[in-house]
């Protein structure tokens, strides 16, 4: 079967003058001849960005392919390119279909104009015919909920009604090619929901789909296969979930392992020195550090050493990124009552369970304490954890990060009465 | 509808350019009645302002060219006729013109994300300027009725002039529309080549008079026929021959002249327009 879309070696290319030396206006054109060339030219100072650097990849009828990839990757470019707004700089693109680009809702909307009017001119403009706007229209209507206000300038609508109207319009298009780009940014949960479900029957009807998005749990939801694009480059191309997860680890924030062969630049107490500190998570027996998951335990080892016998223990506080303690824990060595533990080295090992953390980067500060209220030691951000969430959601769901600082699974019981 | 495989590759002049405008021949209409309804939604101010501005302008050629220098009319008509007969393809030629220059920087918008031939956006901003000629014209009935001068059948030819001064619009409306997207500064040039322009192309004299004064110099012949480089002077000859019928004359050469530099600077315009057209949305 031949691919719908078929990308070879695409590359785009951008000059970026250093010097601002690119006339930017005419009058200075015209001065630059009238100079006569006194000074030898100065070599152009022009660097070559790459926003694309030699792309090949080629995509099924009935795929919905998922693009992530960090900011100015070239995600964008890519569909760019795609859509036909810029031309590539080398490299060529098949496309075997209508191809319909929503790289934004509500492009060309005026605001002197109707909310009636602006479909019409929306939908033209994204490249439906009138006859099919005009037999669509009361069903654009009916799904953007704007019905009462039809005659009145969008420019008096709300923000949510204005982006309703628009993404209605953008949802009846029939194309056998979707572009979208980021547009789940916008709008709230029920917007968001109902855009997904939009894109799902788009997907169901064999059309193809590519879908550029940061919320890599809206991707991991509905695409089936999910292209990452790194420096202009393709960093992987596969199932959806291993990218995503290839993704992640390479972006992540964690630093999971802190340790200290030099004694002296690790503490000023001369009694104890922490000598290390581990995070790991245990992933089907595989011991992972790269980053952490909201659904499996995650390990922290902590090796202490101290010169004499003291009674002490470790504290871990857990900070969210505003600073605030989300929780705090603690271990001791063993030992009966007042009885100090002997000098000697101690590892501590504390299991944070699976289903507790939230989708957050956390800082560890680690603190050692002589009987409970003497600092012997205090590390600030010993370790970090970035927590991402893995799971994946039921369609209607909300896809983005729970509120607060933590989501433990907490047992429910519904009964009905 | 089975689209054929579409091919994107650098520098491929595509080769359905012309078709695809066709295709989006629609988007063309909205985008045109688009500028239409929002020039018009205020109505008053709107119509009012393409009926007040040429009228003014006449009111003061009239008093200053007629009444204080005594500037000899074309052929049998009242002077105010004759200027107006020049004033209506010289305001939509200048409105025009600022219109479609202005016009791909103004939407912006648009260009960075949507593909569509953007040779649409000019010439869809071009079409407002039809309206305001069609409301001058009203004007100029009822200054035609005022005098009690009656057009003879020559005005059948007037969308055929009308159609030139298009053109003549269209051409140096491209080049500028492209220019403006790469250097900003360039509109600044407009208001003077327009301003400058109702004078160059004798839009309150007559043209027979300039032809008269030249024809005494040496090589007279050929001087008038160098300024009828000036595309609106064919066209405005168009105009008057078409409304004030009676003893106006078109001076075919002249004329031809014209046709000849609004069609090459067409050329030009549309040469240059597109191959700019590819890169508008990266520099944009």
């Amino acid at each position: 079967m031949t691919p719908i879309i078929s990308v070879e070696h695409l590359s785009k290319t951008y000059k970026i003058s250093h010097q601002n030396n690119r006339p930017d206006s005419f009058r200075e054109v015209v001065g630059s001849y009238l100079k006569f060339n006194r000074l030898k030219k100065k070599a152009p100072e022009f660097e070559t960005f790459y926003a694309l650097n030699d792309v090949s990849f080629e995509i099924q009828e009935g795929e919905v392919l998922g693009i992530i990839g960090s900011n100015g990757a070239g995600k964008s470019t890519l569909l760019k390119i795609l859509s036909r707004i810029t031309e590539p700089t080398s490299g060529r693109v098949c496309l075997n279909g209508r191809v319909a680009s929503l790289l934004e809702v509500g492009t060309g909307f005026h605001p002197e104009l109707t909310g009636r009017e602006n479909i019409f001119l929306n939908g033209s403009i994204l490249g439906m015919e009138h006859s099919e706007i005009r037999k669509k229209f009361d069903e654009i209507v009916d799904f953007s909920g704007v019905e009462r206000f039809l005659d009145t300038p969008v420019k008096r609508y709300s923000s949510g009604m204005y982006v309703r109207l628009a993404f209605s319009v953008a949802a009846h298009l029939e194309p056998e090619i979707l572009l979208v780009d980021e547009v789940l940014a916008v709008g709230d949960i029920r917007f968001q929901k109902k855009c997904l479900q939009k894109m799902k029957d788009v997907s169901q009807t064999g059309r193809t789909v590519l879908f550029v998005s940061h919320n890599l749990t809206a991707i991991r939801t509905l695409c089936t296969s999910c292209l990452w694009v790194g420096q202009g480059q393709i960093q992987f191309n596969g199932k959806t979930s291993e990218c995503i997860e290839k993704y992640i680890a390479s972006n992540s924030k964690s630093s999971s392992n802190s340790y200290w062969e030099n004694p002296e630049s690790a503490f000023k107490e001369d009694r104890v020195r922490v000598a290390r500190v581990k995070a790991s998570r245990d992933e089907d027996g595989i011991v992972k550090n790269d980053f952490f998951t909201m659904n499996s335990p995650i390990t922290i080892q902590i090796k202490v050493e101290t010169k004499q016998s003291l009674h002490f223990r470790a504290t871990l506080h857990f900070l969210i990124k505003s600073g605030e303690i989300a929780f705090t824990s603690y271990g001791q060595p063993e030992r009966e009552q007042d009885e100090k533990s002997p000098a000697g080295s101690y590892e501590f090992t504390c299991t944070v369970p699976a289903d507790l953390l939230n989708e957050e980067i956390y800082s560890i500060r680690l603190i050692i304490f002589e009987d409970w209220i003497h600092e012997l030691v205090v590390l600030e951000d010993v370790i970090s954890l970035d927590v991402r969430d893995t799971t994946t959601r039921e369609l209607g769901a909300w896809q983005g990060r729970e509120p607060g600082p933590l989501h433990p699974k907490l047992n429910w019981e519904v009964k009905s009465q | 509808m089975k689209q054929p495989t579409l091919i994107i590759e650098a520098g491929r002049s595509e080769k359905n350019y012309w078709l695809d405008l066709w295709r989006y021949r629609e988007l063309f209409l909205i985008l045109a009645w688009r500028d239409i309804s929002v020039r018009y939604k205020q109505t008053f101010v709107g119509v009012s302002w393409a009926l007040l501005q040429p009228f003014l302008q006449i009111v003061v050629f009239t008093l200053v060219f007629s009444w204080l220098l005594n500037t000899p009319s074309e052929g049998d008509a009242p002077y105010a006729i004759m200027a107006f007969a020049a004033m209506l393809p010289w305001q939509f030629f200048a409105t025009a013109l600022t219109n479609s220059s202005q016009s791909v920087v103004g939407s912006s918008n648009l260009i960075s994300k949507v593909y569509f031939p953007r040779l649409i956006v000019p010439c869809a901003s071009m079409v407002v300027c039809l309206i305001d000629f069609l409301i001058a014209s009203l004007i100029f009935g009822l200054l035609a009725l005022w005098y009690q001068f009656l057009p003879d059948w020559r005005i059948l030819t007037l969308p055929f002039f009308l159609l030139v001064a298009f053109l003549a619009a269209l051409g140096p409306g491209l080049l500028i529309a492209a220019m403006n997207v790469r250097y900003r500064d360039f509109r600044y040039v407009l208001p003077f080549i327009i301003q400058f322009g109702l004078y160059a192309s004798a839009v309150p004299i007559s043209l027979s008079l300039i032809r008269e004064k030249l024809l005494a110099l040496p090589y007279g012949e050929h001087l008038y026929q160098l300024y009828c480089l000036n595309p609106m002077v064919g066209v405005i000859d168009g105009f008057r021959w078409a409304l004030l019928g009676g003893e106006s004359q078109l001076y075919w050469p002249g004329f031809c002249i014209s046709l000849a530099a609004i069609l090459i600077m067409l050329w030009v315009g549309i040469h240059f327009f597109r191959k700019t057209e590819r890169t508008f949305a990266d520099i944009i």
